[in-house]
């Protein structure tokens, strides 16, 4: 490590020198700031974008056994993994996990915000309850879920009682489910509880969020409003919740990337599931990895959970670039 | 000016260079700690294992007071943690002087086959313990002709746990075939007792629910011929094999996928449940933690006509290749086979000893039952404690066993077992 990080002073030394543009005159400012700068530039260089490389490399080698094999495979790993069923099943699960995860979260996160913004007595306590799950832990949540909604003990023995007897992420039906790839696609049941867990952790987050928002509303406008005969509830549909949007983004690209990304919360409370009706990539990974040894395969699927997030997150990198300049 | 700021340059590198070098130095005096203390990996963190480990421990101090040990133990994942610790150690020619791996494929596929382990035949040799194991048990730790490891202790996986109450009060016998099982099984469903318990949460359960079902039908050498390749998974043995697999698993709890082992042998415990198919280890759940009587609350037979076979999960000890010291391994390797060795970590362990010559006064009822077993019976390697197979094909039945037990989709089974047998050479 040593030497690499050595290789790169040197070859990142001179590169220092060089301003970025001609015309400016390099000051005491630029160099201080570029000496502060550098060693995280060169540490991330090395850790970050070095070791995503390197995962990259080893997604196309032969690597599955416990003796290192770089010999080249192509995209071997990645047609084995799109055509197996875990996978194909995995992809399912996130994808429904993300929308109903987002969207669930939008909801509940913009409905209590609003509640939470009529001026109401105790208001900050209201705002430490609904933001107080944010400080535990995925793993915490999702043990105290696991036992929850556990069929045979938590609120379903409540629920037995009144008649309803749910199997929660025991259930392995598939909601409005046809044929596809080796698996049947559609809502998995079981998925329902995870995303119930995941927003009772989550919510609070969108709640500050869209609170800030509506406080960062000037009251001018609501009066306008009402001085033209809106009532409340127009002026929340017509005006406040459109100008939200721009906040509506922003927590979709952070629970996106953290429901893309999901592991710890799944682990904790349900595992694969029966039949793999809530597993995911971040899991499969894991197992295949450090169970199965399958190496090459593992850091395919790191990649492909990438890039499903990097689609999420590039172009808003770029579009906020462009509102900077 | 313009110094100071080359000056704050040069220092910022040379913080970085230093908290890098010191970490490599630091890491060096790790390395010569390790090469002065024989460091003994495993996954034995749980309530028992740990006890006997340290028991162990003591026990070579006491014999090598000038030898010192660590306890290089990784917790959690029911050793997966441990092994992707060992897995990155052993790429990097770190390995530990000794480490706890499962004999049969996971240490002749695994590491013997990678060229990561040194032969012990000498020590066999010294210490006589050529025949003292039972010689499948050998077989089990060697490769091509030669010794690789140490085994300490032996864990039964093909028993069949029942509980007596709900038994008697049904006026039924622990069945010892499948046609009474299905017989058993049946009355007991009438009762609205559920007849089977399954934790399948992590899927190896219902894989060794699986692997006991084919010994039973193929027997102990039909079974080994799996493994090698001799017998296909499409033969109609192991089909009927999996039908009756099929048949069983409509007697399971509902809830199976939300729980795990020690879940479901609670059912057993409390008499929702009636039998429960799961490795010797549950005993000591039941006896220690649930604080039940061997043979008052609770029975155990062999799973249904896998009598006088046995579904053997060992763990051994072995010699790395590159470990500095390796007469000071080969000691603790040395008093790991002795009878003391054995007696001192198997009775708080809850396991039987390895060896056939081992105090029997030293264990419970339990114990003295399948010492006995042990020493006549047929040793099967276990799959899903990676015995039989590669852990990469494990990971594979793992997974076809997780879809099978929801699809219930035979053809399927059989495709996916056959499929992933391309890893079985």
């Amino acid at each position: 490590m040593e030497q690499v990080i050595a290789k790169e002073t040197q070859t990142a030394g001179p590169s220092i020198g060089i301003p970025r543009k001609k015309k400016r005159k390099l000051t005491k400012d630029h160099l201080l700031v570029l000496a502060f700068i550098t060693p995280s530039i060169l540490f991330i260089t090395v850790f970050v974008y070095g070791f995503i490389g390197w995962t990259g490399y080893v997604s196309l080698s032969n690597w599955n056994s416990l003796v290192p094999d770089f010999s080249y495979a192509g995209l071997k790993n990645y047609q084995f993994l799109f055509n197996d069923f875990r996978f194909q099943a995995d992809l399912r699960n996130t994808l429904i996990f993300t929308v109903l995860f987002i969207g669930a979260s939008i909801v509940t996160g913009q409905f209590l915000a609003v509640l939470l913004d009529q001026k109401i007595k105790g208001e900050s306590l209201f705002r430490n309850i609904f933001f107080f799950p944010m400080a535990l832990s995925f793993v915490v949540t999702g043990v105290v879920w696991q036992w929850l909604l556990n069929p045979s003990t938590g609120v379903n023995l409540f629920m037995k009682k009144i008649g309803l007897d749910s199997r929660w992420y025991t259930d392995t039906n598939i909601l409005a489910g046809f044929q596809w790839g080796k698996i049947e696609f559609g809502i998995p049941v079981a998925i329902i509880a995870v995303v119930i867990a995941a927003v009772w952790q989550m919510t609070g987050f969108s709640v500050a969020m869209y609170l800030a928002g509506l406080r960062g509303i000037p009251d001018e406008v609501r009066e306008a409003a009402r001085m033209d005969g809106a009532s409340e509830f127009q002026i929340y549909r017509k005006i406040i919740l459109p100008l939200l949007r721009p906040i509506t983004v922003s927590v979709v690209i952070i629970m996106a990337h953290i429901s893309l990304k999901i592991f710890d919360l799944i682990y904790a409370m349900t595992g694969s599931g029966a039949n793999f009706v809530t597993d995911v990539p971040g899991v499969y990974m894991f197992e295949t990895t450090f169970r199965g040894n399958y190496y090459a395969n593992g850091a395919a699927i790191a990649i492909i959970m990438l890039i499903s997030v990097a689609i999420f997150i590039v172009p808003y990198l770029i579009s906020s670039r462009k509102g900077e300049s | 000016m313009k110094k100071k700021i080359w000056l704050t340059i040069v220092l910022v590198f040379a913080l970085m260079l230093s908290a890098c070098s010191s970490s490599s130095s630091s890491g060096d005096s790790g390395d010569k700690k390790d090469s002065g203390k024989l460091e003994i990996f495993s996954w034995w963190t749980g309530a028992g294992e740990e006890d006997g480990l340290k028991a162990l421990i003591k026990l070579f101090e006491e014999k090598y007071p000038d030898v010192p040990i660590e306890n290089a133990a990784v917790a959690g994942g029911a050793g997966t943690n441990a092994k992707a610790v060992l897995a990155s150690r052993m790429q990097g020619n770190d390995p530990p002087a000794t480490f706890q791996v499962h004999g049969g494929a996971e240490l002749n596929e695994g590491w013997v086959k990678a060229g990561k382990m040194e032969p012990i035949d000498d020590l066999y040799e010294k210490e006589g313990l050529n025949d003292k194991f039972p010689k499948d048990l050998i077989d089990m730790v060697s490769k091509d002709g030669k010794i690789y490891s140490v085994p300490v202790n032996i864990h039964r996986g093909n028993v069949l746990w029942y509980n007596k109450k709900v038994f008697e009060e049904n006026d039924l016998e622990a069945p010892t075939t499948f046609d009474e099982f299905f017989k058993v099984a049946d009355q007991l469903k009438a009762k609205g007792i559920t007849p089977l318990a399954l934790g399948d949460k992590e899927p190896w359960t219902a894989t060794q629910v699986f692997e006991n079902v084919l010994l039973g039908k193929l027997g102990a050498e039909e079974y080994l011929k799996l493994w090698n390749g001799e017998l296909a998974f499409d033969d109609p043995k192991v089909v009927e094999a999996i039908e009756t697999f099929k048949k069983m698993l409509s007697y399971i709890n509902e809830d199976h996928s939300s729980r795990n082992w020690q879940d479901a042998s609670q059912l057993v415990a409390k008499g929702e449940a009636a039998m429960n198919m799961m490795g010797d280890w549950a005993k000591g759940y039941f006896v220690n933690d649930l604080k039940l009587k061997v043979n008052e609350d609770f029975g155990y037979v062999a799973t249904p006509e896998t009598e006088g076979q046995f579904m053997v999960i060992t763990d051994t000890f072995g010699l790395p290749k590159g470990v500095k010291k390796a007469d000071d391994v080969k000691k603790f390797l040395a008093v790991l086979g002795s009878v003391e060795g054995q007696d001192a970590f198997n009775p708080l362990k809850g396991s039987i000893p390895a060896r056939t010559d081992a105090d029997v006064s030293k264990y419970d009822q339990y114990g003295k039952d399948t010492m006995e077993d042990f020493k006549a019976a047929k040793l099967a390697p276990s799959l899903a404690h990676g015995s039989a197979a590669p852990e990469g094909y494990v990971t594979k039945v793992n997974q076809a066993v997780n879809i099978f037990v929801t699809q219930k989709d035979v053809k399927g089974f059989v495709e996916s077992l056959k499929a992933a047998s391309s890893e079985l050479k």
